[in-house]
């Protein structure tokens, strides 16, 4: 698998590593439902699913939008960017 | 009182010679990692471009036998062999003691490399100003392509993985003959 990083290009699936579901942070301090979510509640899709990417190298964290049946990469942006 | 003499990172490992892979240190002189902050690269690039170096594009190194700027991350280059003038937008740190350097030269060094690095060396992928931050191995570094040859930077902390590794590399690479 070949992930591309925003800064360096197209790169190898070793010089990445994985780090969890990139989801939005749900509202306010008040534990509940969404926030039990957020922490414990995964999908497994054969589908698209945005995760986040550590690149070692260049030290990027990324937000990386990728279909887990045909590997297509929709989308590679850096995390610390708003995402759409 | 005590007398300290400097030791280089590769002392007692290279130079080598594998095959026809010539390993040698390379002294980089000062090394500084220079980091604009977030409003700060214009004037980075300013005060770096009337030092004479022209700030590199990703994946780029600019600059010459007088020292060079390699392009090292987001926002982020390594100013090698050249002391950097006052950067006011920046963090500069100096981090010559941190890297080890070596020179890989010779026919096979692409072979050779093409077993520890998982980035396209070839010719017309990794053109004259080419650098990368890639692995070697499994060890962080930076590849940069000089002359013919290549230099790496790595840890200084794994030079000694750093020479068995590509040693490996190059007995197997040239025992296929």
């Amino acid at each position: 698998m070949r992930l591309p990083c925003p800064h360096c290009g197209e790169r190898d699936l070793r010089e990445f590593t994985y780090k969890g579901a990139d989801l939005p942070l749900p509202e306010g301090p008040d534990w509940g439902p969404d926030w039990e979510a957020y922490l414990h509640l995964r999908r497994n899709p054969a589908g698209e699913t945005r995760d986040l990417w550590y690149h070692g190298p260049c030290g990027s964290w990324l937000s990386v939008t990728r279909n887990t049946a045909t590997h297509a990469v929709a989308e590679s942006r850096p995390a610390r960017e708003p995402g759409s | 009182m005590v007398k300290l003499s400097p030791l280089s990172p590769f002392a007692g490992l290279l130079p080598r010679e594998v095959g026809s892979l010539r390993v040698t240190e390379v002294d980089p002189g000062p090394v500084h990692w220079i980091a604009p902050y977030r409003s700060g690269l214009e004037g980075t690039a300013e005060a770096l471009g009337a030092a004479g170096f022209d700030w590199p594009a990703p994946n780029r190194w600019t600059g010459g036998a007088s020292g060079r700027l390699v392009s090292v991350g987001p926002g982020q280059a390594f100013l090698v062999g050249a002391v950097p003038p006052e950067i006011p937008g920046a963090a500069v740190t100096d981090v010559s003691d941190g890297w080890a350097v070596a020179a890989l030269e010779g026919p096979t060094v692409r072979e050779v490399l093409a077993r520890l690095v998982p980035v396209d060396l070839s010719e017309q992928a990794f053109g004259a100003d080419a650098t990368a931050r890639t692995l070697v191995g499994h060890m962080s570094a930076s590849v940069t392509r000089v002359g013919e040859g290549f230099e790496v930077m790595v840890f200084r902390s794994m030079a000694g993985t750093f020479v068995e590794e590509v040693e490996r590399a190059a007995r197997s690479v040239a025992a296929r003959g």
